[in-house]
């Protein structure tokens, strides 16, 4: 069993390159024409991406069997299980490779299998006719590998390669149709964004491996009574950088919307299992030198608030459904950054899992109501409900637990999360204008998430059919099919997935905050019940309108975007120009310069070679002239 | 009783050389195996001193040779490996093997092939890279101070024959720069060595690098450390003695631009590692925040020269300046960590970049041009694979984890966390956060030109048929493609779509050929061809090994590093 984690890692990783380099063998006796050539590629890509992700899931589980919810439930710690596999000398510190499942491990790597499980099999579907299969779902395999290793990892710069490649990966799947600039330029930005923040984390890996003597995890947290608040600070903030980075945070959060460039699978599986969830799972598990730098909770709660709401106003003005789910993951996720904040790990971790689930089916159904309709945007849906059956029901689950309405999933983690942030206003340690400001924005989001929620169910299902069938898809967006209902591999993990988004929430023991609970719901029912009036009054218009003047703002998500092109991208381009007209003309200015003095001191002395033979004869003269005087002066 | 191995590794390239020179008539017909048997030879060699090295005393010179050459001058001709060196030299061997694969493999009558009468001299170009690789293991093997020089020196000659005669449009001007301005930072080097001659009565590297500078004054060995460290610094090349750097590579030919950043970049940082820091601490100490300060400033410098550049040669030549701010900087942090880091990024920066230069000339061969703006996107539509490759080595450069680039920069940051008691820390943080955002930028120029070189729709209208095929939904039969006889040739574009980032494997080759076999016609473009596959395949496979399995190296240098500082670690 020591060996599982390893394996869980190993198997996806051969996934990878199996279905890369071996795929599209041709095969020996069948007939060879270029369509049964690719769909037999297609159909061994299927298998090289399903069977390993499924044996990862089930070590998984496994590993997660014996320690079950311990984690959420507040158990004392139990023993990790896996081994280390060696050491790599560096001259210094020694980095070494272990992989190991702790109780917060475990538990978190049987959401990221299971989601990418889900995906794979959803993604069979949904890229039917695609013939990059084969590409991408090797790229999802390798996305789950590194997602485990940053889950399994025993050392932080093991951990920290997972961490990049995942960057990687989400650059290939974002850009997957790279036929469109678009698509391009924000798988560009997303691994831009999200590296700008790993810099910040590798050097926090840095401040914290140099002064435990270690990176190992295990070492590292029994170091850190022993180490100072400065270096403390130091380090979680400079971790934290990284966390907002990929776990998509104010002020790195920009990538994330423009991110659902990529095909809808993929954004379930970065919005749902892996990437977004990396931040979060980093921070609990390096929590105790969390909670032992001060400043860099009330930073973490700012930035939570910020988000939490912010992203919430967004998502409540965006006309793309993929853009409303992804701007309510920016919101979701600083709920959990929130709990951190607020000193509770169990609550956010809770919250993250549920939120796995309903997230994961919010947008794999999202991905069956684009695939019908063949267009991203609401203003193209309305009264799916009879023609989706299925996903309306699973959808109306997932839309549930994204309020919080009992009894799904979403409910019973929010009402922990924000029972934890109420306690910290009386007793924690967050300074009081923190708890305060965090405490105040998560009742808000609460409502405005209940509002966008209703919103984008309301515009989807209800009211009157909008859809046109567009002529010809536009790459970038899905193949518009003629069924009633998206095929069965789409439709098995939707089902599949809306039985946790439901019911998970009764695992681990749920306390309930009556109070908390009851003000939630109300805050978020009321959210909604504004916007079912507003649609109500005009059932084709946007309810999005209630936003009135601070409509345009909320759909720009504030400015953010142009606010950092302004600010960081021109002038940097103005400095890439200024940097190559300065190596033409100053520092190869000098060299050519230098060429050029040289030639033209070289000339002055070639007039004096000009042949002529008097002048040669009157310079020798005057040469023996000098030596002898100078021989007779100081001799 | 090994120690024969070094010399065979110099002889027998120049005995190849010198067997060219004296039967010309009888071995042209056989020219193009010719190079391939003697690189391929010397290869063989350098594996097998790979395989007889001991790898428990990694820290020591070992099959040594030590004789006297120039009595009079105190000259011996004294070689030998270690951990630091070894590596090195089985870099050269490969990378000189992999470049006349890629010029003599197949029918060579390809555009990049230059062994063939039509496009000139074939005789003259395996004479000057058999001496070129003469000079380059030379280099790595001397373990005398003039020894070293010559061998430094005699590369340059045979390289600036090769962009002279095999080059670009402006391959003159770019040739008498790069001799001229790494002649005339030899000359300073030479003068640092004499000084270190002079004040110590001996040239041998090994006994000056264990008397850790005793012998010399602090101010004669920061003398000589500058005087060393500027001709070095000319070879990396450091900025702001960079320019002759991007006009070369530019203008050499595939195989020169291949083996000038694979190889000749290395050897100015490994005089660092060799001659500069075990020989002169003091110097280095006094020296090194200098040099960390020019390493990141080029790390920065080149990223944003990189941004703006249009030409795909001139930016990955300036990709390097940037690359080798981070070998530099980690020299600078004088620890293990730091120079271990150092070490790793320069062999990972051979390997890497030499395939980006296999690359780019790949693409100039196609297209005609490397100007990015005119190539017009949509490469991994009109050429899947090589494409893919592309985005593989551009993503390798970039520093991803698992990949070659990553270890090496990462361990000189680390360095540059923590450097060496002497130095000074804040400045050594600074250095750390410019190189880290220079880290960024990296990654920045590297995804700007794939997305403008492989992404979008291709801009030919001759192509727009296999990106037909490959667009999402597309694969219905679109107006321009019925009746174009050519669809039946390209169907492996579909098949194989576009693997955006790992090679094919060993697969390729045959349906490579079987694409291209009905009569390309007139204009389309080839994907990678079977002499490509063969010369990059083991540069791919090996930047995946030392991504995946780091400790392969680090072992190896680890030992030898910690020798070399000696007293400051």
């Amino acid at each position: 069993m020591t060996t599982f984690p390893l394996l869980a890692v190993l198997l996806p990783f051969a996934a990878a390159f199996a279905g890369l380099l071996l795929s599209r063998r041709p095969r020996l006796r069948a007939p060879d024409t270029p369509e049964t050539r690719a769909a037999a590629a297609r159909g061994r890509a299927g298998w090289f991406a399903i069977i390993p992700t499924a044996a990862s899931a089930v070590l998984a589980i496994w590993l997660a069997w014996g320690p079950g919810f311990a984690f959420i439930e507040g158990a004392s710690p139990g023993e990790p299980v896996g081994r280390t596999y060696g050491t790599i000398v560096t001259g210094g510190i020694p980095i070494s490779l272990t992989l190991q499942a702790g109780d917060l491990s475990a538990i978190l790597g049987v959401l990221v299998t299971l989601v990418a499980l889900a995906v794979q099999i959803y993604s069979v579907g949904y890229l039917h006719d695609d013939p990059r299969y084969p590409s991408y779902s090797s790229f999802i395999s390798l996305f789950t590998s590194a997602m485990l290793l940053v889950v399994y990892a025993g050392d932080l710069l093991v951990l920290y390669v997972g961490w990049e490649i995942m960057g990687l990966c989400s650059y290939l799947l974002i850009g997957h149709w790279w036929e469109d600039r678009a698509n391009s330029r924000a798988a560009v930005k997303a691994f831009l964004v999200t590296r700008l923040g790993d810099v910040g984390f590798l050097f926090g890996i840095f401040v914290l491996g140099v002064s435990a003597g270690s990176f190992r995890i295990d070492d590292v947290l029994a170091e850190v009574p022993e180490m100072s608040t400065g270096t403390l600070v130091a380090a979680t903030m400079l971790l934290l950088a990284g966390v907002a980075g990929k776990s998509a945070q104010v002020p790195l959060h920009t990538w994330l919307p423009d991110a659902m460039a990529g095909p809808t699978p993929i954004s379930a599986l970065i919005h749902a299992a892996t990437m977004v969830a990396a931040g979060i799972f980093i921070v609990a598990r390096l929590f105790p030198a969390f909670l032992a730098a001060r400043p860099t909770l009330d930073v973490l709660a700012i930035i939570a608030a910020l988000g939490m709401l912010g992203a919430a106003l967004a998502a409540l003005a965006q006309d793309d459904l993929k853009r409303v789910l992804a701007y309510s993951t920016v919101s979701q996720l600083a709920y959990m950054a929130g709990g951190l904040a607020a000193g509770s790990d169990s609550a956010a971790i809770f919250h993250l899992l549920t939120h796995g689930a309903f997230k994961a089916l919010l947008f794999l159904c999202a991905g069956a109501v684009i695939h019908h309709i063949g267009s991203n945007l609401m203003s193209q849906m309305g009264g799916l409900r009879r023609t989706l059956p299925i996903t309306f029901v699973t959808m109306t689950v997932g839309f549930a637990a994204l309020m919080g309405l009992p009894p799904a999933s979403g409910f019973f983690s929010k009402d922990a999360l924000l029972l934890t942030m109420e306690r910290a206003l009386t007793g924690g340690r967050l300074t009081d204008a923190a708890a305060l400001l965090l405490y105040g924005c998560a009742l808000a989001t609460v409502a405005v998430t209940g509002a966008y929620a209703t919103r984008a169910w309301l515009r989807t299902f209800f009211g009157e059919a909008r859809a046109v069938a567009l002529p010809e898809p536009q790459p970038g967006t899905a193949h518009v099919v003629d069924v009633r209902e998206a095929p069965r591999t789409m439709l098995v993990p939707i089902v599949l997935l809306a039985v946790p988004a439901l019911l998970l929430g009764f695992a681990g023991g749920p306390h309930l905050d009556l109070e908390v609970a009851a003000l939630s719901v109300v805050l978020a029912l009321l959210g909604g019940g504004v916007v079912y009036a507003f649609w109500r009054s005009d059932p084709v218009a946007d309810p999005s309108r209630l936003l009135g003047p601070f409509l345009v703002p909320c759909e720009r998500a504030f400015y953010v975007d142009s606010l950092y092109t302004a600010a960081f991208v021109r002038p940097l381009q103005t400095m890439a120009r200024l940097v190559v007209r300065t190596d033409d003309r100053v520092v190869d200015g000098a060299v050519r310069g230098s060429g050029r003095t040289a030639q033209r001191l070289s000339g002055m002395l070639r007039l004096l070679q000009n042949g002529n033979v008097q002048l040669y004869v009157t310079g020798l003269l005057a040469g023996v002239l000098l030596i002898v005087v100078g021989a007779v002066v100081f001799a | 009783m090994m120690g024969w191995l070094p010399v065979a590794l110099l002889a027998v390239p120049l005995l190849g050389a010198l067997l060219l020179l004296i039967s010309p008539a009888l071995l042209r017909p056989v020219l193009r195996g010719y190079g391939l048997v003697f690189s391929g030879v010397t290869l063989a060699l350098a594996v097998t001193l790979a395989a007889t090295f001991d790898y428990t005393q990694a820290a020591r010179p070992q099959l040594t040779v030590d004789q006297p050459w120039i009595p009079g001058l105190g000259l011996r001709f004294h070689l030998g490996v270690d951990g630091i060196s070894l590596p090195l030299v089985v870099l050269t061997a490969l990378l000189t093997f992999l470049c006349f694969v890629y010029l003599s493999w197949g029918d060579a009558r390809a555009p990049g092939q230059l062994l063939t009468p039509a496009t000139g001299r074939p005789r003259a170009l395996v004479f000057t890279l058999l001496v070129l690789e003469v000079g380059m293991i030379g280099t790595f093997l001397a373990l005398d101070l003039l020894l070293f020089f010559v061998f430094f020196e005699v590369v340059l000659i045979p390289m600036y024959f090769l962009i002279a005669i095999w080059g670009g449009r402006g391959r003159r001007s770019a040739a008498i720069k790069f001799i001229l301005y790494t002649l005339l930072g030899s000359v300073v080097m030479l003068l640092g060595l004499l000084l270190i001659w002079a004040q110590t009565g001996t040239l041998d590297i090994v006994a000056l690098s264990q008397a850790h500078g005793a012998g010399m004054s602090r101010g004669v060995q920061v003398l000589a450390f500058a005087a060393v460290g500027i001709g070095l610094a000319v070879k990396t090349p450091m900025w702001p003695l960079h320019t002759w750097l991007p006009d070369a590579h530019t203008e050499a030919p595939t195989v020169g631009s291949v083996l000038l950043a694979g190889v000749l970049l290395k050897m100015g940082t490994y005089g660092f590692a060799r001659i500069a820091i075990p020989v002169l601490p003091e110097g280095a100490v006094v020296i090194a925040p200098w040099l960390g300060a020019l390493a990141v400033v080029g790390i920065v410098y080149g990223s944003l020269a990189c941004l703006a550049q249009r030409d795909l040669k001139r930016m990955i030549a300036y990709s390097s300046v940037g690359h080798m701010g981070f070998v530099l900087l980690g020299f600078a942090t004088l620890t293990t960590v730091g120079v271990n880091g150092a070490l790793f990024a320069n062999v990972a920066h051979g390997l890497i970049t030499g395939l980006l230069f296999f690359l780019a000339g790949a693409i100039k061969e196609r297209y005609g041009t490397a100007d990015m703006p005119s190539l017009g996107g949509g490469m991994l539509a009109t050429l899947p694979h090589l494409g893919a490759v592309l985005t593989f080595a551009a993503i390798a450069s970039l520093g991803i984890p698992g990949l070659a680039g990553f270890w090496g920069e990462m361990l000189a940051l680390l360095g540059a966390f923590q450097p060496a008691e002497v130095l000074p820390r804040e400045l050594f943080l600074v250095f750390m956060a410019i190189g880290g955002l220079g880290a960024v930028l990296t990654a920045a120029y590297f995804l700007v030109m794939l997305s403008r070189v492989t992404h979008g729709l291709p801009a030919r209208p001759a192509l727009s048929l296999t990106a037909t095929h490959s667009a999402p939904g597309g694969a219905g039969a679109g107006p321009e493609e019925t009746g174009s006889g050519a669809a039946e040739s390209r169907p492996e574009a579909l098949a194989a779509g576009a693997a955006e980032s790992e090679p094919e494997g060993g697969r390729r080759p045959a349906e490579v050929t079987e694409t291209g076999s009905p009569a390309p016609k007139a204009g389309a473009m080839r994907d990678i061809r079977g002499y490509e596959l063969v010369a990059w395949v083991p540069l791919i496979v090996l930047i995946l090994l030392f991504g995946l399995w780091p400790k392969l190296l680090l072992s190896l240098t680890t030992p030898a590093v910690q020798t070399l500082l000696g007293v400051l670690s």
